[in-house]
C-alpha cells in the first residue's frame, strides 16, 4: 500500500485534470450544511466539513431511479411491455467521502449483490465509482464508528484514503482504481516513503482517541431473537418517535425501496424510490391487514433489523457504521447508541 | 428552570398518585446538546427524569391523538392551543386530559447556535435568559432571545390558553410583534419571483415527512400522499409532486395551525416550511378574524359558513 | 447481468370469473416469447409478480401446475390498484410476469408420504397447483394417501368448481369439500368450518403425514389446535404466508419476519420454523 504526499497547492490543479476525464462528486455547502453532488467544472469539493447532512449513498443509489419504460399506445408494437433503458455507468469518482460512508456501501452490497439475485442498477453504479475517502481528523461528538466496526481512518471500501496533514494531503492508495485516479490527476506519485505511512498512523491514533461515544454489540448475536423482539423496553424507546423517515433516509446503510409506475400521457416509467420501515404503508397488505400497524412495531423493526437480524443473517457485525447521522437528525432525539446498549444488555 | 422542573414533578407525582391520570406526557433530558426527548411517565422514577428547559420545542399535543388513557400533559402555549384544536376536532376529550400549563419564554433554535460557531457544540446550559455554550475552544455566553426559533420570536400566546395546573407564574405576552413581515415580502413578489422562490424553498426536500409527522394537526389515518386509489400524488422526487405535498398539507392546516414551529424544527434539511402555513394563518386572521386554538367555544372558520364570509377572492 | 426486475411479456389468453361475488378471476397467461417459458421453470407453491404497465406489480401464487404446459394460471382477488385494473382487462391484453419467486412446498421431503391439504377461501391457488402436480400420472406414485379439505363461505365461493367435481370422482384422492353454510338442497358435500371438518376427516398425524395449510388467518388460528389434537408435529405442518411485497427477491426490505424475507426465504415455512420467528405477520 503506497502513501504519497499531495501538496495542497497542487490539489485544485489535479482535480481539474480529473474533471476533464470523468465526473466528480463531492461535498459542497448548501445553506447551513453540506450535501454531496456532482461537481461542475472548476468546483472543488469543500473539505472543511465534518460530514454531509445526508449520506452519499444517493450517488450509487438515487432516491428515485428509473428502472424501465413503457408505452401504453396500442399502435406501438411493444405496447404494455416494460423495456430496459440505457443508463450511464461510466466511471466517476466521489472525492471527500468519509470512511464510514464508504464502508457502508460494503454493508449494503450484501443486500444488493446476493448469490441468488443481483440488483444490476446498484451493482453497476457501485462498480462505476472510485471512492476517495477523507479521513476524519476531527470526528463529531456523536460518531461512534470505532465501536461499530469502522473508524475515522477506516480503509475498507475505499480506493484512496486522503489525510489532511496541514499544508499537504497524505494519500494512501489502496486499489487499482485508486492508483488510476491518482495517476490521472497527475500528482507526483514518487514520494512514497515509509515515514508517510507513519504520519498517517500517528494522525489515525490521534483521531481515534477523540472518539468517546461508543456502543456495545458483543452480545447481540447470542440474544434470542423472539425474546428481544418481545422485550418490554420497546414501548419506552418508541414513544417519542413520530415515524418520519429521516433516520432511514439519512442513513448510509438503509436500503429499502418501493417500486412505482408513473404514467405521463401514453408513456411511463417504472421507478424505484427509497422507502422507509417507519411508514405504515411499507407493510400494509391490500386486505387492510398490517403486521406493523403500530409505531412501536416499526421502531422495533428498524433497530432489530440493524442490530439483530442483520447480525444473524450475515454474521458480519451490525448494519451500522456509527456515522451518527440518525442521532444528529432525529427530531425527537431517539438515540441508536442507547437502544443498542439496551439490546446488548437485555436479559430475558 | 429548576423551579419549573420541580413543580412539574410535584404536579405529576400528585396526579399519578391520586390516579387522576394514567400517565404523564413530558420531556426527558436528551442525549445530545440542545435536544430533549418526549417521554411518558407512569412511575415516580420516570417522573424524576422529567425536565423542562428551552429545548422543549416539540409539540406534545402530537402524542395525544387517539389515546384512550387519562393523560397529564406538559403544555406550553402552543401545545395548549393544539390541545384545544384536538378537542374541537374530537381527537381527545377535554375530561381525558389534565393540562399542566408551562408559561414559555421561547424555545431555542439549535441550528442557529450551531451556525454561530466553527466547532461542534458540546454543552449548553441556561440561566436568567443567558445560554452558556461550551465546545472545543469555545466557552461563551449568549442571549437566549437572539437564538430563539423564529416562531417563538413572534409568538403572542406564550401562556397556555387552557390549563388545569400551572408549573409557574404566567409570563408577560409579547405585543407589537410584526408576525407577517416575511409573508408580505412574498405576497409582494411577481408570479415569476414567487415561482422561483418556492422552487428554491423546496428544492432540498427529501420527502421524509418529518414536517407532517411532527405536526399535531396531521393525524389523518391515511394522508393524501399515501392514498393509492386514487393516487393523488406521485411518490418519486419529482418536484411537482414534492410541491403538491407541501402546498396541500399547508392548506389542510389552514385555520388550524398554531405556528408552533414543530414542522420546521423537525425538518432535517432546514426547509422553512412555515412560510406556507403562515400565509394561510395570515389569511385566516385577515378574512375571518381567526386565531386557531384559543377557544373551545367557537368553531373554526373552515368548518362553518356565514353569509358574510368574505368572497372577494372569487373572480 | 440478468435483470431480476424485468417481467416477461405475456398475453392474457382467457379470463374466468370464479366466484359468485365476481371478486375472483382466473387469468390464463401465455408467454409472448416462447423461450421465456423455458426460463420460467417453477414448482408448486411458488409465486410470481404480475405486472401491469402503468399500475405496478402484485405477488400472486401460481395456480397452474408445473405439469401443465403452454400457459400460466393465476387467480386474483380484487382488492387494490393493480388487481382492480387486472379485473378490468380482457383476453388478448398484454401484461408481464416476473418469477418464479420464493420457495415451494417441500416435494422432496413429502415423497413417499401422506399429504393432507387444508385450504380455505381464495388461498386455494397454490393448493390447486399442488393437487394437479401430485395427480399427474408421473407423480402420483410418489405419494401415499392424499386428502384435501377445502372450504369456502358458500358453494358459489369455491374456486375451480369443475375440477373439484372431477377430483371427487377419483379414488386416488380423498376430497372433503365444505361450506360454512348453504340453503342449496342439492349440496351433497360437507357443511361446517374448515377446522371442524379437519377434525372429522383428516388422518391422524404421524411421521409419514404432512399437512399443508393455506387460508385466512382466522382459519389458520382455529385449525392449528385441531392439528395439535391430531398429533401433527409442528415440522410436519407446512404453511404459506402472505405479505406486502415489492421486489419479490429479498432486496426491497419490507416483507421480513425476523431475518427471513417471506418473498425469498418463504413464502413456505413449517410451523416449527414460524414458532421460532417473531410473531409479526
Amino acid at each position: 500500500m503506497k502513501v504519497i504526499k499531495i501538496d495542497k497547492k497542487n490539489w485544485a490543479e489535479g482535480l481539474k485534470r480529473l474533471a476533464d476525464k470523468f465526473p466528480l462528486f463531492g461535498p459542497v455547502q448548501k445553506d447551513e450544511f453540506h450535501i454531496f453532488k456532482e461537481l461542475h467544472k472548476d468546483e472543488l469539493p469543500d473539505l472543511s466539513l465534518q460530514n454531509t447532512r445526508l449520506s452519499p449513498k444517493s450517488v450509487v443509489y438515487p432516491q428515485s431511479e428509473t428502472l424501465f419504460e413503457y408505452t401504453l399506445d396500442e399502435k406501438q408494437a411493444d405496447h404494455h411491455i416494460l423495456k430496459e433503458i440505457d443508463k450511464d455507468y461510466l466511471p466517476r469518482a466521489v472525492v471527500g467521502i468519509r470512511p464510514c460512508d464508504a464502508k457502508a456501501f460494503l454493508l449494503v452490497k450484501r443486500n444488493f449483490d446476493t448469490p441468488e439475485y443481483k440488483d444490476p442498477y446498484w451493482i453497476k453504479a457501485y462498480q462505476a465509482v472510485t471512492l476517495i475517502g477523507y479521513a476524519c481528523n476531527t470526528p463529531c461528538s456523536n460518531c461512534f464508528c470505532t465501536t461499530a466496526g469502522c473508524g475515522p481512518f477506516h480503509e475498507e471500501g475505499l480506493d484512496v484514503l486522503l489525510v489532511d496533514a496541514a499544508d499537504h494531503y497524505l494519500a494512501q492508495i489502496m486499489s487499482e482504481k485508486g492508483e488510476k485516479f491518482i495517476t490521472a490527476a497527475g500528482w507526483d506519485t514518487s514520494a512514497g516513503a515509509n515515514d508517510l505511512r507513519e504520519q498517517v498512523q500517528t494522525l489515525k491514533q490521534a483521531a481515534e482517541t477523540k472518539i468517546t461515544a461508543r456502543v456495545s454489540t458483543d452480545k447481540l448475536k447470542d440474544k434470542d431473537t423472539t425474546a428481544l423482539f418481545e422485550a418490554s423496553f420497546w414501548e419506552d424507546v418508541a414513544f417519542a418517535c413520530i415515524n418520519c423517515g429521516t433516520c432511514t433516509y439519512a442513513c448510509p446503510t438503509c436500503w429499502c425501496f418501493d417500486i412505482q409506475d408513473e404514467t405521463f400521457g401514453s408513456s411511463g416509467i417504472r421507478i424505484r424510490n427509497w422507502d422507509s420501515c417507519m411508514y405504515p404503508l411499507f407493510t400494509h397488505h391490500g386486505s387492510g391487514h398490517n403486521p406493523r400497524d403500530m409505531k412501536m412495531q416499526r421502531v422495533r423493526q428498524r433497530f432489530m433489523h440493524k442490530l439483530k437480524y442483520y447480525v444473524d443473517k450475515y454474521a458480519n457485525g451490525i448494519q451500522c457504521v456509527g456515522c451518527g447521522r440518525c442521532i444528529r437528525l432525529c427530531p425527537v432525539n431517539i438515540d441508536i447508541r442507547k437502544v443498542c446498549d439496551l439490546m446488548n444488555s437485555f436479559e430475558s | 428552570m429548576f423551579a419549573y422542573i420541580e413543580k412539574i414533578k410535584e404536579i405529576s407525582n400528585r396526579l399519578l398518585k391520586e390516579s387522576t391520570v394514567d400517565l404523564i406526557i413530558g420531556f426527558r433530558k436528551g442525549t445530545v446538546p440542545m435536544m430533549n426527548e418526549p417521554c411518558f411517565a407512569k412511575t415516580p422514577e420516570a417522573v424524576d427524569g422529567l425536565v423542562w428547559d428551552s429545548n422543549c420545542g416539540i409539540n406534545l399535543a402530537n402524542y395525544l391523538a387517539n389515546r384512550k388513557e387519562k393523560i397529564g400533559i406538559v403544555s406550553k402555549g402552543c401545545d395548549s392551543r393544539n390541545i384545544v384544536t384536538h378537542i374541537i376536532e374530537n381527537k381527545i376529550k377535554r375530561d381525558q386530559v389534565v393540562i399542566i400549563g408551562v408559561p414559555c419564554k421561547g424555545m431555542i433554535d439549535r441550528h442557529k447556535i450551531e451556525a454561530m460557531f466553527d466547532t461542534e457544540i458540546e454543552a449548553v446550559t441556561e440561566a436568567d435568559g443567558r445560554l452558556n455554550i461550551k465546545g472545543d475552544g469555545v466557552d461563551t455566553a449568549i442571549d437566549k432571545k437572539d437564538v430563539l426559533q423564529q416562531n417563538c420570536t413572534i409568538c403572542t400566546h406564550r401562556n397556555p390558553v387552557i390549563y388545569d395546573e400551572l408549573a409557574a407564574d404566567l409570563v408577560e405576552e409579547q405585543t407589537d410583534v410584526d408576525k407577517y413581515e416575511d409573508i408580505r415580502r412574498i405576497e409582494d413578489m411577481t408570479p415569476e419571483e414567487k415561482w422561483e422562490y418556492f422552487e428554491d424553498l423546496l428544492s432540498t426536500c427529501i420527502r421524509c415527512y418529518a414536517c407532517r409527522n411532527a405536526c399535531p394537526l396531521c393525524y389523518c389515518p391515511t394522508c393524501f400522499v399515501d392514498e393509492s386509489q386514487p393516487q393523488w400524488v406521485g411518490k418519486s422526487q419529482n418536484p411537482t409532486d414534492i410541491r403538491t405535498f407541501h402546498f396541500l398539507r399547508a392548506y389542510h392546516c389552514a385555520g388550524r395551525c398554531t405556528d408552533c414551529g414543530a414542522c420546521e424544527r423537525a425538518c432535517p434539511m432546514g426547509i422553512k416550511v412555515r412560510i406556507l402555513t403562515k400565509k394561510l394563518e395570515k389569511d385566516c386572521l385577515e378574512l375571518f378574524d381567526w386565531e386557531s386554538g384559543l377557544t373551545l367555544e367557537k368553531r373554526p372558520p373552515l368548518d362553518t359558513y356565514r353569509p358574510d364570509d368574505p368572497d372577494d377572492f372569487i373572480k | 447481468m440478468q435483470n431480476p426486475y424485468l417481467p416477461y411479456p405475456v398475453r392474457i389468453e382467457e379470463i374466468i370469473t370464479e366466484t359468485e361475488d365476481k371478486n375472483l378471476k382466473t387469468f390464463k397467461l401465455v408467454f409472448i416469447n416462447p423461450e421465456d417459458e423455458e426460463k420460467f421453470k417453477y414448482q408448486a407453491g411458488q409465486f410470481a409478480e404480475l405486472s401491469v404497465a402503468g399500475k405496478g406489480e402484485i405477488p400472486i401464487g401460481i395456480a397452474s401446475s408445473p405439469t401443465e404446459k403452454g400457459f400460466l394460471m393465476f387467480t386474483v382477488n380484487k382488492v387494490g390498484l393493480v388487481t382492480s385494473c387486472l379485473h378490468n382487462m380482457k383476453a388478448g391484453d398484454i401484461m408481464g410476469v416476473r418469477g418464479p419467486l420464493g420457495n415451494w412446498y417441500p416435494w422432496d421431503i413429502m415423497e413417499g408420504k401422506n399429504v393432507v391439504i387444508i385450504g380455505g377461501g381464495f388461498a386455494f391457488t397454490t393448493l390447486r397447483s399442488s393437487i394437479i402436480y401430485m395427480l399427474d400420472p408421473a407423480n402420483r406414485p410418489k405419494f401415499k394417501d392424499i386428502h384435501v379439505i377445502y372450504g369456502a363461505r358458500t358453494p358459489g365461493m369455491l374456486l375451480y368448481r369443475d375440477e373439484l367435481a372431477e377430483w371427487e370422482k377419483r379414488d386416488d384422492i380423498n376430497m372433503h369439500i365444505t361450506v360454512d353454510a348453504t340453503d342449496d338442497p342439492n349440496w351433497k358435500y360437507n357443511i361446517g368450518f374448515v377446522p371442524t371438518i379437519t377434525d372429522q376427516k383428516a388422518p391422524p398425524g404421524n411421521p409419514d403425514t404432512y399437512a399443508i395449510v393455506c387460508g385466512p388467518p382466522i382459519m389458520i388460528k382455529f385449525t392449528q389446535p385441531v392439528l395439535d389434537t391430531l398429533d401433527y408435529a409442528h415440522d410436519h405442518i407446512i404453511m404459506s404466508l402472505e405479505m406486502r411485497m415489492k421486489c419479490g427477491i429479498g432486496i426491497c426490505g419490507r416483507c421480513n419476519i425476523g431475518k427471513e424475507y417471506v418473498c425469498k426465504d418463504g413464502p413456505v415455512f413449517t410451523l416449527d420454523q414460524l414458532n421460532n420467528m417473531p410473531k409479526e405477520y
